[in-house]
């Protein structure tokens, strides 16, 4: 597994998303209530939408255009017409950066 | 048992059939499609993906066979009868319902002019493979109606390299369903992008040529497109007796005027609180009508109240509106980063919000916008003017007290 530094705990907003592209894939990198973070595939299952842009509510992200959601901490589709799991990458916090392990 | 027959299998029919299933009905549910295909999503019609018209499916034939669901393509309904409950199919056949729900959408509104039928519908996905098949980058498209579809075609077509004239009878495009000022910003890039207008005037003919407008002006084009609106497919419910008036007339549950047959979508105009009937014409209303009309014909008993939204993507910019708001509403602006967000309150209550931005950027505002106007708070004028104010932290507020 190899950990990679996506960027600096202060860059994502306190129940937010941003943004990670790496190695031509993108990523959303999730700040929880509680300033866990979470990193997951950075595209809805249903359609080729950018996770990041949709609204983060307790462990919730919401597809911006469908409003399909998923937990972000498993990756499991909560409401359609999101209805297939996003996969989901390991992530910490160390010293105030953000390292995921995207294999 | 005979079942629940849906007419229609779009956005709304297709959602219905799997909604009745997760609300628990177990009886027989038959799913009747005009069209060849299976069920397909229509937003991704205009945007062909390597020169291919998408089809991109609402589900899989799996799927159907898994909920149990008799999905007929193909076929149409010709003839209600809501006394004896039953609906006459364009291959013969006659279905008994126990209850019936009527998806049947809406179709384009046709020009009347002389040479009407040469201007192509966009509403299909044949409509949209004759669309893209037949035109190049290099050559021209005069569109016909400056409104959603139109101006979403023009953008699309203008990312080809393919000339456009879009022509509108009002003063401004998109004067019907988006806030002036964005409709401005709209018109405006458009025209940054070569496109150009001929407001204010109506169709006289199309012709070889291309159209003739009502000032005598001839706009050149190899291809003319239809976009002047749609009308809801009211026949069928028309002519076995059901209230109509602009839309399939329902109670505020979905129910039309006669029992056992509810109507849900673009073809459904369904009574407000207020007074009064509204149809709309997007995704997520086609969505969630037929989820509140599937558990109603389950059993509940609910209301249909969802806060009507929807987007608009053009080049690379969002629009996304939730509420409807109205001139008469006071106005707040809040600048964005790539964009602008604005508030329409009513009497201090927040009613609607919009908001254009850079992609999908201002999505998430919009969003917890619909959450406040759903809480049924008046936030203060200069909080929402306040891009430092974080409308999540106004949200947990409102909720918290």
């Amino acid at each position: 597994m190899t950990w990679v530094t996506a960027c600096k705990l202060d860059d994502i907003e306190q129940e937010g998303a941003i943004r990670f592209d790496h190695g031509g894939r993108t990523f959303a990198i999730y700040r929880g209530p509680d300033d866990s973070v979470y990193c997951t595939a950075g595209l809805c299952t249903h359609e080729a939408i950018h996770l990041a842009d949709g609204l983060v509510m307790d462990f919730e992200v919401e597809c911006p255009k469908h409003s399909g959601a998923f937990d972000y901490r498993t990756g499991e589709a909560l409401r359609l017409p999101a209805c297939e799991n996003l996969k989901t990458y390991p992530a910490e916090v160390i010293d105030g950066e953000v390292r995921v392990a995207l294999g | 048992m005979d079942g629940i027959v849906i007419i229609g299998a779009g956005e709304c029919g297709t959602r219905a059939a799997f909604a009745l299933r997760e609300a628990g009905y177990r009886g027989s549910v038959t799913l009747v499609g005009a069209e060849p295909h299976l069920p397909y999503e229509r937003p991704p019609l205009s945007k062909p993906m390597n020169g291919a018209v998408q089809m991109k499916l609402i589900c899989a034939k799996d799927a159907l066979e898994a909920a149990g669901i008799d999905y007929l393509s193909g076929v149409s309904a010709s003839k209600l009868d809501a006394g004896a409950g039953t609906v006459t199919l364009s291959d013969g056949r006659v279905r008994r319902y126990e209850k019936l729900l009527l998806a049947t959408g809406a179709r384009p509104r046709r020009l009347g002019c002389p040479g009407a039928e040469r201007a192509l519908d966009f509403r299909t996905h044949a409509d949209a493979e004759t669309v893209f098949s037949n035109v190049a980058a290099g050559q021209s498209v005069a569109i016909i109606g400056g409104g959603l579809i139109g101006m979403e075609l023009a953008a699309v077509l203008r990312g080809k390299n393919v000339s456009v004239d879009v022509i509108e009878a009002a003063p401004k495009p998109l004067g019907r369903a988006v806030p002036a000022r964005f409709a401005e910003k709209l018109h405006a890039r458009h025209a940054a992008e070569g496109v150009r207008f001929h407001l204010g005037r109506g169709v006289v003919a199309v012709g070889d040529e291309g159209v003739t407008l009502t000032d005598g002006t001839l706009v050149p084009a190899d291809l003319v497109v239809g976009a002047i609106g749609v009308l809801p497919e009211t026949a069928l419910a028309e002519a076995a007796g059901l209230a109509v008036d602009n839309g399939i007339l329902t109670d505020s549950r979905l129910r039309t005027s006669v029992p056992n047959v509810f109507a849900a979508g673009d073809c459904a105009a369904v009574a407000q609180p207020a007074g009064g009937h509204i149809r709309h014409e997007s995704w997520r209303n086609a969505r969630a009508q037929a989820e509140t009309a599937a558990r109603n014909i389950a059993g509940a008993a609910e209301t249909f109240a969802a806060i009507p939204w929807f987007w608009s993507d053009q080049y690379d910019l969002g629009l996304q509106v939730a509420g409807l708001p109205r001139p008469a509403h006071q106005s707040v602006v809040r600048p964005v980063a790539g964009g602008e967000l604005a508030f329409y309150l009513d009497d201090g209550r927040l009613a609607a919000a919009a908001g254009l931005g850079i992609g999908n950027s201002l999505a998430k505002d919009i969003r917890l916008a619909e959450m406040l106007i759903a809480a049924g708070i008046s936030p203060s004028p200069a909080a929402l003017a306040d891009p430092g104010v974080n409308l999540k932290v106004l949200l947990k507020s409102a909720r918290a007290a």
